[in-house]
């Protein structure tokens, strides 16, 4: 058997405590144990940004982090997104504007958006470029995701 | 720009909140177990031994599989005269990344570590693993086809110039970001239902029917999205269905097998890699008298597409040029190396690249600009319209495409400035090129080329839409939404597209050719029209009015302008009157033939037209090249929705480019994939995006023929308009010898590759001064 260990974070803005393997991904956690699939397996090696979810506010790959480190954190994952209206633009611009084809990585995305513009909330695209550059998408040729980002912080700062 | 709500992704906002699932995320199957699929290390060999003992004694391994425990046919080739590709491997190691055996457990992980303790015994024997060894070896895996015109050695001795050459393309992984999984659940009385991710699903159905010794009828396959396939999920889903369905049966509980990212990448096929020798011959026109192009590709250890991608490739050879006297060969090599397959284009971006290769090659002997050089080629009706294998192409639509893309991308005076720029620039040299692509629309396997689709109406006027083709961020279910929402008049709200189902569509063709649109959407609207014609012959029973005055618009029956009820009470009037609320419509493309054993007919109901401009430059001391500026002017005909249809071109557009210019594979002696990773293969970030794409859709161009709402597939065409990076490339690399040497640049148009081909061309340069 291997060592597990109790840990408790709060996600998507609720208190979890949860015992886990201490070899155990925080993107395992999520998707086997917590059933929050919005988060997706790419690579598993940290080079596509499909697992993208923010700690502490924070932008990192869900597949390379222990769940053990969550312990005493705060998880947000893309369906807490959902729950806070601050990020009806984002995902309202991704799906108006065509920044989603197969949508595979486009939680992962939407999560590096969040991240993105919580650090610049005016982002101009070389600021989005640098972003988004661990988040792979085989997809759309990322214009419209640049766009959809873009077009974001503009509003955001409008409204 | 906003989009009309009807024309956004229908699933988009499920993705953006998470919510959209794929196979991996369908939690809710009790008793799942977990496979894991243990590849051959080896490229060729015998496996002598396997003892699996540790491994079935391994903490929460359920059962263990090999080639032994296969109860119907150990074949995942699907073919005609079957054989070549085993799902597990038996005794004869003919590429890295077979399936040696597979380990299924109540946890991926124990799984994973129960796979460790196998004790695997193999003999190694000599493998092939290059094209130059397969044809040195002359190691064939389909007998070569040829198309003849004319007599190109006649007419290229006879010309003023010859030029000749050979240019090697490399392989392409599909890097999908969801890789390949199936769950497999068993259901009563040997019936079982696979969830696969797959653009095939009746081919993975009557794949497992083989494997497990059962019929069809017992196999039902549903993929209600996959996470991108770009071909790689056409043949290639059998794998992991296959282990799962099998397990499935043997244990009686639901098995999913997901293959992760690296194994992936080792066992999976990828698009083929090819030497392409050409010969020809012109005079000072720049005209090409006579042309000789030998293709030799990659297979890999078994058949897969194969034949069908170099078939493509070969009624690619011409791309838009006409070919008066051309011989144009494809040789197919068996490697040990994994089996190539399809991935977008199939085969014409590498038909194509030949011809280009010989445009080029002219241009340089006769120092021209090379799109004079392509623009004399060009087909034109009507002397110069046939294409080699004998379809009539009207080049209209592409003639007028280079010249308003060459008015608007300014390419000849940016191509002045571009040379000037780099008269006073020693390091960073620009260059510029404009291709254009013409792409023949249908699978050349005629029967193909149909499709089927399912509608039902339930009493509250709901609707439930099924049809042959897959989603897999194409858009496809999008656009099939808005064909059945036109027809019906009702809120696409009230309309739910269904999972690709072998249970509702049987017999389907791959999604896949760019024809998924063409062929389901005709089937939609057949079913949805017979429906629509069906409730106003209810209302005009009802109404006691002639059908002709009758029609149905915003989601009422109207006669004249007025509304007479909505279209929730005609349905259920309709169901009183008990009158049938579905129906189903099926559509064969008409008009195509070909005979692959002649080489002949006209196998496309239409071709897709379009051309790029590209710059770009290149750092001369360390190889590196940005691409500053796209411009491109595609065909969709009437487009279904254009924002979809520019985002296929923009994304098809850094595929290719991707494939071009950056992705590499590399194999060992041994024939070990290298770059199995993503942190060794790289694909376009948003990093490597031009600065600059400017993407037009032709205007007032409704497709010639009858196609759904005349528009035109939009799928794979653009990929190839990425050729116009390469050929700036070579613009860009040629300028260090005054632009007299044809820098010969393979592909991918690396670093070092581009290097190699900078030292090539200032060697040359100085010699010839
Ligand atoms: S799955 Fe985590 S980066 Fe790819
Ligand atoms: S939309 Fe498919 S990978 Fe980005």
């Amino acid at each position: 058997m291997s060592l597990t260990h109790e840990i408790k974070f709060t996600l998507n803005g609720s208190p979890v405590s949860l015992t886990i393997p201490l070899t155990m991904s925080v993107l395992t956690m999520l998707r086997d144990l917590l059933n929050l699939t919005g988060t997706k397996y790419g690579c598993g090696e940290g080079e596509c940004g499909a697992c993208t979810i923010l700690i502490d506010g924070v932008s990192v790959n869900a597949c390379l982090k222990f769940a053990v480190d969550c312990d005493g954190r705060t998880l947000t994952t893309v369906e807490g997104l959902v729950a806070d209206s601050r990020n009806d633009p984002l995902r309202t611009a991704f799906a108006e504007k065509g920044g989603v084809q197969c949508g595979f990585c486009t939680p992962g995305m939407v999560m590096q958006a969040r991240h993105i513009l919580d650090n610049y909330p005016r982002a101009n695209e070389s600021q989005i470029k640098r972003g988004i550059e661990g988040n792979l998408c085989r997809c759309t040729g990322y214009k419209k995701i640049i766009e959809t980002i873009a077009s974001v912080g503009e509003l955001d700062n409008k409204g | 720009m906003i989009m009309p709500d009807r024309n956004y992704h229908e699933s988009s906002r499920a993705h953006v909140t998470g919510a959209a699932l794929y196979a991996d995320d369908i939690s809710n199957i009790g008793n799942l177990l977990h496979g894991c699929v243990q590849a051959s290390t080896l490229a060729r060999g015998t496996l002598c031994a396997l003892n699996l003992e540790r491994v079935r004694q391994s903490p929460g391994v359920v059962a263990v599989l090999t080639a032994a425990d296969v109860p119907g046919v150990n074949d995942l080739s699907h073919l005609p005269d079957g054989g070549g590709e085993p799902l597990f491997i038996e005794k004869e190691i003919v590429s890295e990344g077979q399936a040696v055996f597979a380990v299924i457990a109540d946890s991926l992980d124990n799984a994973r570590q129960a796979a460790k303790l196998a004790v695997v015994e193999v003999e190694p024997s000599s493998a092939v693993i290059t094209i130059n060894q397969a044809i040195d070896a002359d190691s064939k895996i389909a007998p070569s086809r040829k198309i003849k015109v004319g007599d190109s050695t006649r007419a290229i001795d006879n010309s003023a110039f010859q030029i000749n050459g050979s240019l090697y393309t490399g392989g392409q992984e599909h890097f999908y970001l969801e890789g390949q999984i199936s769950i497999a659940i068993p259901k009563e009385s040997g019936a079982m239902t696979v969830i696969a991710s797959t653009q095939h699903p009746s081919e993975i159905q009557s794949t497992l029917a083989l494997l497990l010794g059962v019929s069809s009828n017992s196999v039902t396959v549903q993929t209600r999205r996959i996470g991108g396939g770009f071909g790689g999920k056409e043949s290639q889903g059998s794998l992991c269905a296959g282990v799962a369905a099998i397990a499935a049966q043997l244990t009686s509980q639901p098995v999913k097998v997901r293959l992760d990212r690296d194994q992936d990448m080792i066992m999976t096929g990828k698009r083929h890699d090819f030497r392409i020798d050409y010969k020809a011959g012109f005079d000072n026109d720049g005209l090409i008298r006579g042309v000789s192009l030998d293709y030799a590709s990659r297979c890999g250890h078994s058949l897969d597409q194969s034949k069908a991608v170099n078939d493509r490739a070969l009624l690619h050879a011409d791309n838009a040029y006409y070919l008066e006297n051309a011989t144009l060969t494809s040789h197919r090599y068996h490697t040990n190396t994994t089996s190539n397959t399809a991935f977008r284009g199939f085969g014409a971006p590498q038909g194509m690249l030949g011809i280009e290769r010989v445009i080029e090659e002219i241009a340089f002997t006769l120092q021209q600009d090379p799109l004079d050089i392509r623009l004399a080629n060009l087909y034109r009706t009507p002397n110069r319209s046939v294409t080699p294998y004998g379809q009539e192409f009207d080049s209209k639509v592409l003639v007028r495409i280079i010249g308003e893309l060459t008015e608007h991308s300014e390419y000849r005076s940016r191509r002045k400035k571009i040379r000037r720029f780099n008269q006073g620039s020693p390091v960073i040299k620009k260059g510029i090129a404009l291709t254009p692509v013409k792409f023949g629309i249908s699978f050349t396997a005629i029967h193909l080329n149909q499709a089927g689709a399912l509608l039902h109406i339930y009493r509250d006027g709901s609707v439930q839409l099924n049809h042959a083709g897959v989603e897999m961020g194409q858009g496809l279910h999008t656009k099939i939404l808005r064909i059945v929402q036109d027809i019906l008049t009702i809120e696409r709200s009230d309309i739910r597209i269904m999972a690709t189902n072998t249970e509702k569509i049987p017999n389907t063709s791959p999604t896949a050719a760019s024809a998924a649109t063409d062929l389901n959407g005709m089937a939609a609207a057949s079913a949805a029209t017979v429906l629509h014609d069906r409730l106003i012959k209810v209302a005009s029973h009802r109404l006691d009015l002639p059908e002709a005055e009758l029609s149905l618009s915003d989601g009422f029956l109207h006669t004249g302008d007025k509304p007479i009820m909505s279209f929730n009470e005609l349905v259920n009037e309709a169901y009183l009157q008990r009158v049938s609320l579905f129906a189903t419509g099926f559509y064969r493309t008409p008009d195509i033939n070909f005979d692959p054993d002649s080489f002949t007919g006209s196998p496309f109901y239409y071709y897709a037209n379009g051309a790029a401009v590209s710059e770009v430059e290149v750092d001369l001391l360390t190889g590196e090249h940005k691409v500053n500026r796209v411009d491109i002017l595609h065909e969709v005909g009437q487009s279904l929705n254009e924002e979809i249809d520019k985002g296929q071109i923009e994304g098809g557009f850094i595929q290719g480019m991707g494939w071009l210019t950056m992705e590499e594979l590399v194999w060992n002696d041994q024939g070990v994939l290298q770059t199995h990773s993503p942190s060794t293969y790289k694909i376009p970030t948003c990093r490597e995006r031009p600065s600059i794409v400017n993407i037009d859709l032709l205007r007032d161009a409704p497709n010639q023929v009858e196609s759904i709402y005349r528009s035109k597939a939009v799928g794979e065409p653009p990929l190839m308009l990425s050729i116009s990076v390469l050929h700036a490339l070579s613009d860009a690399i040629s300028s260090v010898a005054n632009y007299r040497i044809c820098p010969q640049l393979n592909v991918p148009a690396t670093p070092e590759h581009i290097l190699e081909s900078v030292q090539r061309v200032e060697k040359l340069g100085l010699a010839s001064v």
